[in-house]
């Protein structure tokens, strides 16, 4: 793809601190390329900050390969921006025009309180994960890896629901911020699987309790996080997240 | 058990399976209505039938808890939702995300339920409570239900027509929300998947339609004819 330059015009949330009230700072950039990606346009930026002798603006990132679900930013109204099944790294400036403003905020939710300008806190999910996103081990020999035969749907379904990366997209495109895709995702993919069967149950049941406790909202079924998750989770895991859920309770 | 109502999936097993009883409610109450379109005798039979009935006697306490418990928890949930984004975005665009009917909920169910509040006073109170002529149809005598119908269709000038506005416009109302709430309520059982959310949503259309349409026919049955 042909790559030309265009000119914008940012408005960027800025905030101190965790405590700090923020505001939006507006900056201007120039020749931008529209084959760099979003976040190259925000180190361009910090450049430009630091050679000024301001503050840069705080971002997460990490991987910048859409892998790591690190990177965040609400970008025009959009998780991750205006592209779908991308994050923010694999977002290109070629979505944008020239002479547009784009307006980056960090994600909104009050499970993820700001740290600093666009970077939140998404410990929330670590709590979740804790509470029982994993699989118990048990001692003793190691088991054959082909031991346990598993469909060829059941496994493809797991990879899928595995294939979230935990960058709270869903939380902050979601009217009610809810972090029931993230939850079902990670709950499905142990419950598809024969090793993960075991505690399927327990599991949902632990993992929505730790949820409702850390100030996510409740899920009104709108499908926005669908859509706006850079990996395409279904809603249909939060369907077998409600399942097991019931199952838990009726099992009780 | 005691901790699934508090937690967020059990609020909303409740909303779905209140919100499923009131769906059959609705198809009763469409079924016994459209008698209307049969002229007065068929509609005053069918009205006495509903007002007499035994097990629709027996499930009327039921259907007004229904009526509650789907208020109040949607109440619940919707003000823990609001509660759950401290700052606001300052821009927002979900229009190719999410349906319109899908965040507006509760606006609509609040629009159906100062519907619900008028209709109540209007005919069930009226009928229960209030002064009604007593006809009599193959023998048997009963309320003259359709006069009451009819009249506060007709009987008031430009009152009738704004009546008949509002009425259809909370139908169409009711339309939008049972669009989404539909296969929301099977969803939220853990009773889909990518098949059958298609199927659901479709069956749920066709739903809202027919009550939406059904409904909107009374008044202009009146108005036209
Ligand atoms: S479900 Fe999608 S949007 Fe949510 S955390 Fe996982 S990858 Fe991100
Ligand atoms: S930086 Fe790793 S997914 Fe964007």
């Amino acid at each position: 793809m042909s790559s030309k330059t265009i000119n914008i015009k940012l408005k960027v949330w800025r905030q101190k601190d965790a405590t700090t009230k923020g505001k939006f700072e507006n900056y201007e950039l120039s020749e931008i390329s529209t084959a760099s990606s979003f976040l190259e346009m925000m180190d361009v930026l910090n450049e430009k900050l630091v050679g000024e002798g301001n503050e840069p603006v705080a971002f997460d990132h990490d991987c910048r390969e859409g892998i790591c679900g690190m990177c965040s930013l609400f970008v025009n109204g959009h998780a991750h921006g205006p592209d779908t099944l991308v994050t923010t790294c694999q977002l290109h400036m070629r979505k944008f025009k020239d002479d547009e403003t784009i307006t980056i905020e960090p994600w909104r939710a009050g499970g993820f309180p700001v740290i600093k300008d666009l970077m939140v806190d998404r410990n929330a999910f670590e709590k979740i994960m804790q509470a029982g996103g994993f699989v118990s081990v048990s001692t003793g020999g190691v088991p054959d890896a082909n031991a346990i035969p598993i469909p060829k749907k059941d496994s493809d379904e797991a990879m899928d629901a595995a294939s979230c990366i935990g960058c709270g997209a869903c939380v902050a495109t979601c009217k009610n911020s809810s972090a029931m895709l993230f939850v079902s995702a990670k709950v499905s993919q142990l419950a598809l699987l024969p090793q993960g069967k075991l505690e399927a149950s327990r599991r949902a049941k632990n993992m929505v309790a730790v949820m409702d406790e850390l100030g996510f909202g409740n899920c009104s079924n709108t499908g926005a996080c669908e859509m706006e998750c850079p990996k395409g989770i279904s809603l249909a895991h939060i369907a077998r997240l409600n399942r097991e859920f019931l199952v838990a309770t009726i099992k009780e | 058990m005691s901790s699934f109502f508090t937690s967020s999936i059990g609020k909303k097993f409740l909303m779905s399976v209140s919100g499923l009883f009131l769906v059959v409610f609705l198809a009763v109450h469409l079924t016994a209505n459209l008698f209307i379109l049969g002229g007065p005798d068929a509609f005053n039979q069918s009205a006495h039938f509903m007002g007499t009935n035994p097990i629709i006697t027996l499930m009327q306490p039921i259907l007004a808890f229904g009526f509650l418990l789907h208020i109040i928890y949607s109440l619940i949930i919707q003000i823990k939702n609001w509660k759950s984004r401290p700052v606001k975005y300052k821009k927002v665009d979900q229009s190719e995300t999410s349906t319109w009917a899908s965040r507006n909920m509760i606006w609509l169910g609040i629009f159906v339920f100062g519907f619900l509040t008028v209709h109540i006073i209007n005919f069930f109170y009226v009928i229960k409570f209030g002064e009604m002529n007593m006809i009599t149809v193959n023998g048997v005598e009963m309320e003259d239900s359709y006069k009451l119908v009819a009249g506060l269709f007709t009987d008031f000038g430009a009152i009738s027509y704004i009546y008949s506005a509002v009425y259809i416009i909370s139908f169409i109302a009711l339309g939008l929300h049972l669009h989404h709430a539909f296969w929301s309520a099977f969803q939220t059982l853990g009773l889909s998947n990518i098949a059958w959310r298609k199927r659901l949503s479709v069956l749920g259309d066709i739903y809202a339609i027919i009550v939406a349409a059904g409904f909107t026919i009374i008044p202009l049955y009146f108005l036209l004819f």
